[in-house]
């Protein structure tokens, strides 16, 4: 054993960040990496390496440490486990003591696990996979402005998936022709329409002018169908100073929901969610820009995790995959993206891709929200897959529609209640799905023609992330 | 116009068979049924009248059914939801609610505008039969 206190270089591993002893302390932060280390680096020292320079440790031995408890403040790595099926692949298990951490901080939290060790030169590559976040820890977190279950008073809607859609096209509607498909859409029987990621306030469309377009529609499709309609208004802007004022104005025209992209990082969305809290509005959080880091399994943070920071950051919705959408998703990872924003505890399941069990110590759950490529013919199978918390977006799929907007929104709404309906009756409705839905279609010429445009459109393709394990159905 | 508050509003009417099946699943969930009713169908309007307390121990759809029926008797113009409450911890809340019954004619609401500067208008959306006094709102 080198002298862990003379001057230079010694192994990671030799400095105290290696202790496959440690038996992990309740209160601890623990973290899954996927680590692929570089050749000749053996994976317990990759691990130790990971621990070292995401806590204390610096590239050499220095005698400051001795003027701390610095086994203390050392991230200790307790476990590296071979990824099956991926030579190369190890994950490595690593537990913080929680007083590495600011209180009520995900910019301080995510500053240390994900901080300058994910440009180590040491690894080839390194993931993210999971963190338990201890209940000492969840409570100085706000949490959810509002959470699933005062959502759901604040609208009157129980019972059945929340339906939305995204205005379409993106970008280039003037502002009056932009509150036309949200009224449409809403009066057709959505309970929400949201602006898209990019929409924020350019020249052909100005924030001010959308929002009082917008909330002009939102109160015409209130009246005429005697239930709470929202839009959700996208507040995010450059700096603090105009999100806030973009939110206040959105209060003040009545909105129950505004929104925010992941692009404005994790501090603004920390403010946004305070704010949303103390001014009674529901925050809606659109993860643009996400599949950056989330999608590759070898490097980057699993959108798992991204989940659990964004519930403790505190916003009441977040877009969390459809599995039979357009867009990337294993069915067994979205179950654990879906477990993870709305259980109170969560058990640990390699087929879901969770590692640790989670506790969420009362914190309200998050409202998943499917979005992408879904249409009224996959309503059997977004019920099963997803279950009943959720917002069911369709943009295309109710704009789209032949006979107009407002047609494809009550194509959707009667496809959600005839599909509930049938459950509740204890069909077995993933297999009579079709039949369902063709029965539901003879009192309703919207969802006729919905099916007849779309009933066959699928996306099958294999998923980029996938779990580990034994089997991994990548497609459905 | 149909208001469409509730869970299953854009499906036709449900028959009292249908409405028991949905009663049983609630029972089934070990939800208990309540049954409420207004003359206010404001969509804010969140304290219907109750039509007694809810029903915890109650075992049986019929007599879910049989209590519908009963209000529907007492209030045949006014607006009647069936509700399920899930008293679990991490819910405490509905977890189902239908309407069950309607007023013959439904008048609707009126969207009310107050200008105010800056292009912002105040909206006030009002039940037309709200003119009257309660009781008297949709006739007999």
């Amino acid at each position: 054993m080198t002298d862990r206190w003379a001057a230079g270089v010694i192994p990671y591993a030799e400095m105290g960040y290696w202790e496959p002893d440690y038996e992990p302390k309740p209160s601890d932060i623990l973290c899954a990496f996927r680590i692929t280390p570089q050749p000749g680096v053996p994976p317990e020292e990759a691990g130790a390496a990971v621990a070292g320079e995401s806590s204390t440790a610096t590239w050499t031995v220095v005698w400051t440490d001795r003027l701390t408890d610095h086994e203390h403040y050392q991230a200790k790595c307790y476990r590296v486990d071979p990824v099956p099926g991926q030579e190369g692949q190890f994950i490595a298990y690593i537990a913080y003591d929680i007083d590495l951490f600011e209180e009520g901080s995900i910019a301080n939290l995510t500053s240390s696990i994900i901080g300058n060790v994910f440009g180590f030169k040491a690894l080839k590559a390194l993931r993210l996979e999971d963190m338990r976040i201890p209940p000492h820890y969840t409570k100085t977190f706000q949490g959810p402005a509002h959470g699933i279950v005062m959502e759901r008073e604040y609208l009157n809607k129980y019972g059945r998936p929340l339906l939305g859609a995204t205005t379409k096209p993106k970008l280039g509607l003037s502002a009056r022709n932009y509150g036309r498909v949200v009224y449409e859409a809403l009066r057709g029987g959505l309970d929400f329409t949201k602006d898209d990621e990019n929409i924020n306030s350019q020249p052909f469309m100005r924030w001010h002018d959308r929002y009082l377009h917008c909330m002009e529609a939102v109160n015409r499709a209130q009246a005429e169908t005697g239930e709470i309609k929202g839009h959700y208004l996208n507040v995010t802007a450059a700096t603090m100073e105009d999100m806030y004022e973009r939110a206040q104005f959105a209060k003040e025209l009545g909105t129950v929901i505004v929104m925010i992209d992941l692009t404005v990082g994790y501090t603004a969305i920390q403010s946004m969610a305070k704010w949303a809290r103390a001014n009674g509005l529901i925050l809606h959080l659109h993860r643009a820009g996400h599949g950056t880091y989330t999608r590759q399994k070898n490097h980057g943070v699993s959108f798992r995790v991204i989940a659990k920071w964004m519930r403790l950051a505190g916003v009441d919705h977040i877009h969390a995959g459809t599995v039979v959408g357009k867009l990337e998703g294993d069915p067994n990872m979205i179950a654990g993206y879906y477990d993870t924003l709305r259980l109170n505890k969560v058990a640990p399941d390699p087929l879901k891709g969770l590692y640790f069990e989670q506790d969420w110590a009362s914190m309200p759950g998050c409202m998943p929200v499917a979005s992408g490529g879904i249409h009224a013919g996959q309503m059997h199978q977004l019920l099963h897959y997803l279950g009943e918390d959720v917002v069911l977006q369709f943009g295309g799929g109710t704009i789209g529609h032949p006979m107009g907007i407002a047609a494809g929104a009550a194509a959707n709404r009667v496809a959600l209640e005839a599909m509930i309906k049938a459950r509740n009756e204890g069909r077995d409705y993933m297999r009579e799905g079709e039949d369902i839905l063709k029965a539901a279609a003879k009192h309703c010429r919207e969802l006729d023609v919905a099916l007849a445009t779309w009933g066959d459109i699928t996306f099958n393709y294999a998923s980029t992330d996938t779990p580990d394990v034994v089997e991994t159905p990548t497609s459905i | 116009m149909r208001i469409t508050q509730g869970t299953f509003s854009y499906l036709p009417d449900f028959t009292d068979e249908e409405i028991a099946q949905q009663a049983q699943y609630a029972i089934d969930n070990g939800w208990p049924l309540s049954v409420e009713f207004t003359d206010d169908p404001h969509p804010r309007n969140n304290y219907w009248d109750m039509w007694g307390l809810p029903m915890f121990d109650l075992t049986d759809a019929a007599g879910v059914l049989y209590e519908v029926n009963e209000c529907r008797k007492a209030y045949p113009n006014h607006y009647i939801k069936l509700n399920a409450y899930d008293a679990r911890y991490g819910r405490q809340t509905t977890a189902l609610s239908f309407l069950v019954n309607r007023p013959e004619v439904e008048p609707g609401f009126r969207l009310e505008r107050q200008e105010g500067p800056g292009r912002v208008v105040r909206f006030t959306t009002y039940p037309y039969a709200l003119d009257k006094p309660k009781g008297d709102r949709y006739g007999s």
